[in-house]
């Protein structure tokens, strides 16, 4: 491929000509130091490309060398607990070899190519058999909480397996199969190339039917998300965004966790780096790392690696899927990757659409939502996938206004709305339970009804009713008064106050109440609408309010969240205490107090 | 061999566009010399073949068309540093502007820096006593954090900055320090404020002042944070000391970077500043923190904590330029004039001020065990206050409950007596955790929720919280 010259250099864009074979999307190197960058528009023999490193120092005249590929990103063993930059370079590695500082012209491959696997095959293949792509040739145990399973590539045609994978240890450049594809036999590695623009193929899609539980009491009773769904989490800075992501990252019960970093804070990288490996997966007993991948370009790293940051992040959660697991991506801020794409929009002088925002800005957020799927994978063997993904939105002075938050509602289905009042407050998750909302409740209900139990919806929908009457109370207490509300009223808000203190309340650094299973939740959430029932009877008969109000078992609500997970026998102690504070003659005579 | 170029095309606000030049790379530094002999520095914004658009710090005024000199140096600009910056005053640009000898370089440093790699990076969890306790109590800053101070005019930023930098210690730590004061659009008089402290309080050798005053070229400050963190750079992971690097006021560097955006015509994004304003305010907040050392597992010696000064515009903190810092920065401390009013000084409004970095920076061995809960109580029966004290508006006091009329008073007190202190008190984390706990006397015990029962019992009551204190005092 013929080299071009550079003819302007302005920011993260530069433009050559002379690049006669470009296409575009290639990526080329650019100078002496080969930088590398992507070509985003063509005019003739001029090509634009966005450079993903600093472009200081570069000039007219210098070389720019297209190299006939899309930027892709190595797929194999050796991904999970790795930190790479936007476009798969890996964090650690340039630290041994740089430094503190990341400098320019580095070039290292994403997967580590000396290392080697102990490789298992699949017992049941028979040299000379029929494979497809997506068909299991083995597996590798590449941490001890997941099995990295080796599939035909995508990039293969269908064939006749003429090698069969044997045990052994392998590196990932070793040949472990061979399939003849009508008289061309190809190679098998453990790794193949992907380009990360290019959503990977799968058999079908399906309905996501199946919660992805998180442990967090908002997001599973009020707003769950189901495997294979979209959710956003959109809110002004303060809110706590960072916080919930982590969260889902900790907890959520998927099989492997993405954590993209896209232009945000170096130190939340740090964080997630420092925390992840002492913190233990409660279903296994292993540090949480081993199944965590990192995509780390913060806010002060090359802009135009930014924009691709999600694209690579997406792109390794869906090879993950294709594994077969329940994969779930988290993009932190998707704020920042559309800025990313305003900048280099606006370097290409584009007509702008909305806030100067591209006019294609809506259609690349849905296009990089519907990569998330509930899916039938590729291969013989018709394994299900799921990819879930959860995107933050930092608005502008958190006004959901803004076209990032409002291209983003048109595609996800799952709503969390952060309020900076209940930040101020320091109600945490600051999930607002009235603006919120979940498109999946009737997706994964039957699944709720099996699991968990079936009185879990009614139970949902009486606690939201209480919630949605104490706005409207609290809108009336600020007219007229407290002591001008009926007795039936005041119970409703001392209700509401256990649901939003005691339930939706959760402290992320507390051990006891960072996680809570469903089952506690359920439990939790029931005690709390019995005993208004309860208290709603109890006033039928006109029993005072203030006997009412001081029900000694409310005490034992508010510690709640404190009772173990193995201890729901509490739970049944707790309602036949509501049962016998509040029954006929006991609050009358006094008997609850004592 | 630099060549020297005459052929300036147009001359458009800090921008001078050239032609017939080869060679200019991106953001090289050039040399403009005006026809009466007088020099000037710019940067090359961007080389579209042999045309040049060069952006000159120190403005425009006086450079002509016809027999302008412009030099391409082949470098980016750079600041010369050694261990003898300290103590020493500079321009907006990194040149000495003080009566001190000539700065015999140790090295040149790009002022742009390199970014952190995050890997590279320790996460931040060594408190700093501030002094002020709306600030330690609550807000807490941490060794190697990034914490602006939003502010408006009128309202005493400087006064609270230059408190911080005066009383900025880290208990059990005997480690040298340094602090780097970046003067940007500010008043002489403020400049001279600071200027003023550090040299009553003997902490001017451990300064190092860079001053772009509001009449000097306004171009020249989109450097001036940069060669002051280079500066903060080099002292801290080079001479091994922790900076606390002051940059005020960074609302006036926005405007410059958005007048240079006008002058190139792009594209707008909010309220006419560039798209690209996070990007690079990021560039800017991002150079803090805490660095691993050579070997895997070590912490290099020293530390850059920023504190950041900016002006709200209009009071208003959805204005693009606090917005866009505080998804940057780890927190904010927020002023508020009704508290100003009021005539609290610092008038620190704790509701919205934030620290992110606050809850692995405290706790037992750090601060004290009950300092997270003790904070988080605080902060729900403030707001909790307010609420109560908007009730009182519309309904009259007599309507309140008589737990309603407990938290008004904590409110109250709570502002006068946590918030309020004097310009030179200095208290011990100690001495603000326990008027904490003397404001939540005041509330009955059962909406003491967010505080175990075990710190309640161990710290409430004013004779075991006393007691406690005469413990460690010893």
């Amino acid at each position: 491929m013929g080299a071009g010259r550079i003819i302007k250099v302005s920011g993260p864009l530069i433009v050559a000509e002379g690049m006669t074979e470009a296409r575009m999307f290639e990526v080329a190197r650019v100078s002496e130091k080969e930088l590398i960058g992507e070509i985003i528009e063509l005019h003739g023999d001029q090509a634009y490309i966005q450079v993903y490193e600093d472009t200081s120092g570069l000039g007219p005249g210098e070389k720019v060398v297209g190299t006939g590929q899309s930027l892709s990103i190595e797929l194999g063993p050796g991904l999970l607990e790795s930190i790479y930059d936007g476009i798969q370079r890996p964090l650690d590695g340039i630290y041994r070899r740089a430094g503190s500082y990341i400098t320019r012209g580095i070039n290292m491959p994403g997967l580590d190519h000396a290392r080697k696997f102990e490789f298992k095959p699949n017992g049941e293949l028979k040299e000379g058999q029929q494979v497809e792509p997506g068909d299991l040739l083995g597996q590798v145990r590449e941490t001890e909480l997941i099995d990295h399973r080796i599939m035909v590539p995508p990039t293969l045609k269908a064939g006749r397996l003429v090698k069969k994978p044997v045990a052994g240890t392998y590196t990932i450049d070793d040949v472990i199969a061979r399939i003849d594809a009508g008289g061309e036999v190809q190679d098998v590695r453990m790794h193949h190339r992907w380009p990360v623009r290019t959503p990977r193929p799968t058999a079908r899609k399906l309905v996501p039917e199946v919660p992805l539980v998180t442990g967090q009491r908002v997001i599973d009773l009020f707003f769950p998300i189901a495997k294979g769904g979209t959710a956003t989490v959109p809110g002004p800075f303060g809110a706590g965004k960072t916080v919930v992501q982590h969260q889902l990252a900790k907890w959520a019960d998927a099989n492997i966790i993405v954590y993209v970093g896209c232009g945000e804070r170096g130190n939340e990288m740090t964080d997630v780096l420092q925390e992840f490996p002492e913190l233990i997966d409660p279903a296994t007993n292993r540090p949480l790392m081993e199944r965590t991948v990192l995509i780390a370009n913060t806010s002060n790293m090359p802009v135009a690696a930014r924009e691709a940051s999600v694209y690579t992040g997406i792109t390794i959660a869906e090879y993950f899927r294709d594994m077969g697991y329940d994969v779930a991506v988290l993009a932190d801020s998707t704020s920042r990757w559309a800025e990313a794409m305003r900048e280099m929009s606006g370097r290409l002088e584009e007509m702008p659409g909305e806030e100067g925002y591209p006019a294609y800005l809506p259609s690349r957020i849905a296009d990089f939502y519907e990569r998330a799927g509930r899916t039938i994978c590729q291969g013989s063997d018709g394994r299900i996938g799921t990819l879930s993904v959860i995107g933050a939105v930092s608005p502008p002075g958190g006004d959901l206004s803004d076209p990032v938050v409002q291209a983003t509602l048109k595609v996800v289905k799952v709503f969390w709305a952060l309020e900076d009042q209940l930040a101020f407050e320091r109600h945490f998750p600051a999930i607002g339970w009235l603006t919120s909302y979940s498109l999946y409740h009737d997706n994964i209900s039957a699944y709720i009804r099996n699991e968990v139990d079936e009185r879990w919806a009614g139970v949902r929908v009486a606690a939201m009713g209480l919630l949605q009457k104490e706005a409207e109370l609290k809108e009336l207490v600020r007219l007229v008064g407290l002591d001008s509300l009926s007795d039936n009223d005041r119970i409703i808000l001392e209700t509401t106050k256990h649901i939003r203190e005691d339930f939706l309340h959760q402290s992320a650094f507390d051990p006891d109440d960072a996680y809570t299973r469903q089952v506690k939740q359920f439990r939790m959430i029931q005690a709390i609408v019995e005993l208004h029932r309860a208290c709603e009877k109890a006033i039928e008969r006109n029993i005072p309010l203030k006997k009412l109000l001081d029900l000694p078992v409310r005490e034992k609500i508010a510690r709640m969240r404190h009772v173990k997970e193995d201890d729901m026998a509490v739970f049944d102690g707790l309602l036949e205490e509501i049962r016998i504070q509040t029954a006929e003659g006991a609050v009358e005579t006094g008997k609850a107090e004592a | 061999m630099v060549t020297e170029y005459t052929t300036i095309r147009e001359i458009a606000g800090p921008l001078v566009l050239l032609e017939n030049v080869d060679h200019a790379t991106y953001e090289e530094l050039v040399e403009v010399e005006l026809p009466n002999g007088e020099q000037r520095r710019g940067k090359v914004l961007e080389v579209n073949r042999d045309r040049v658009l060069v952006q000159v710090f120190e403005g425009t005024r006086g450079i002509d068309v016809a027999s302008t000199k412009v030099r391409f140096l082949g470098r980016s600009l750079e600041l010369a540093v050694s261990p003898d910056i300290l103590g020493r005053i500079f321009n907006g640009l990194g040149r000495p502007i003080d009566d001190g000898p000539k700065i015999i370089p140790e090295k040149m440093l790009d002022i742009n820096g390199s970014p952190i790699n995050p890997y590279a990076r320790v996460y931040p969890q060594e408190f700093i006593q501030t002094g002020i306790s709306a600030i330690d109590g609550l807000n807490t800053l941490v060794r190697g954090q990034k914490l602006p101070i939003f502010s408006g005019f009128g309202l005493p930023h400087s006064e609270l900055a230059a408190q911080i930098a005066r009383q900025a210690s880290v208990p059990r730590s005997e480690s040298p320090f340094a602090i780097v004061f970046a003067a940007m659009g500010i008043t002489f008089e403020e400049a001279n404020y600071f200027i003023r402290d550090f040299q009553e309080t003997g902490a001017m050798e451990r300064v190092v002042l860079f001053i772009n005053l509001a009449n000097d070229p306004t171009i020249e400050r989109i450097a001036t944070p940069r060669a002051a963190l280079t500066a903060a750079e080099y002292l801290a992971f080079e001479r091994g000391m922790h900076v606390l690097v002051i940059l005020t006021d960074m609302t006036n560097y926005c405007e410059a970077l958005r007048e240079v955006s006008v002058a190139r015509k792009e594209i707008p994004g909010r309220r006419g500043y560039p798209g690209y304003l996070y990007t690079d305010l990021s560039t800017i907040y991002e150079r803090a923190g805490l660095l691993k050392g050579d070997r895997e597992g070590e912490v290099r010696e020293g530390s850059i904590t920023q504190i950041p000064v900016l002006s709200m515009p209009d009071d208003d903190k959805t204005h693009p330029i606090p917005d866009l810092t505080g998804y940057i920065t780890e927190g904010q401390i927020i002023l508020d004039r009704v508290l100003h009013r009021k005539g609290i000084y610092p008038p620190i409004n704790v509701l919205p001020s934030l620290s992110r970095l606050r809850d692995k920076g405290i706790g037992a061995g750090r601060t004290r065990e009950d300092h997270a809960q003790v904070a988080n109580q605080l902060f729900s029966s403030y707001a909790r206050s307010k609420e109560v004290e908007e009730l009182a508006v519309v309904l009259g006091e007599a309507a309140l409950t008589d737990t309603d009329r407990a938290f008004m008073a904590l409110g109250q007190a709570f502002e006068d007596k946590f918030v309020r202190q004097a310009l030179d008190e200095n208290r011990t984390i100690e001495e603000t955790l326990s008027i904490g706990w003397k404001l939540l006397g005041g509330i009955p015990r059962p909406e003491i929720k967010r505080i175990k029962d075990e710190f309640i019992d161990r710290y409430l009551s004013g004779g075991a919280a006393g007691g406690k204190k005469a413990e460690e005092r010893k």
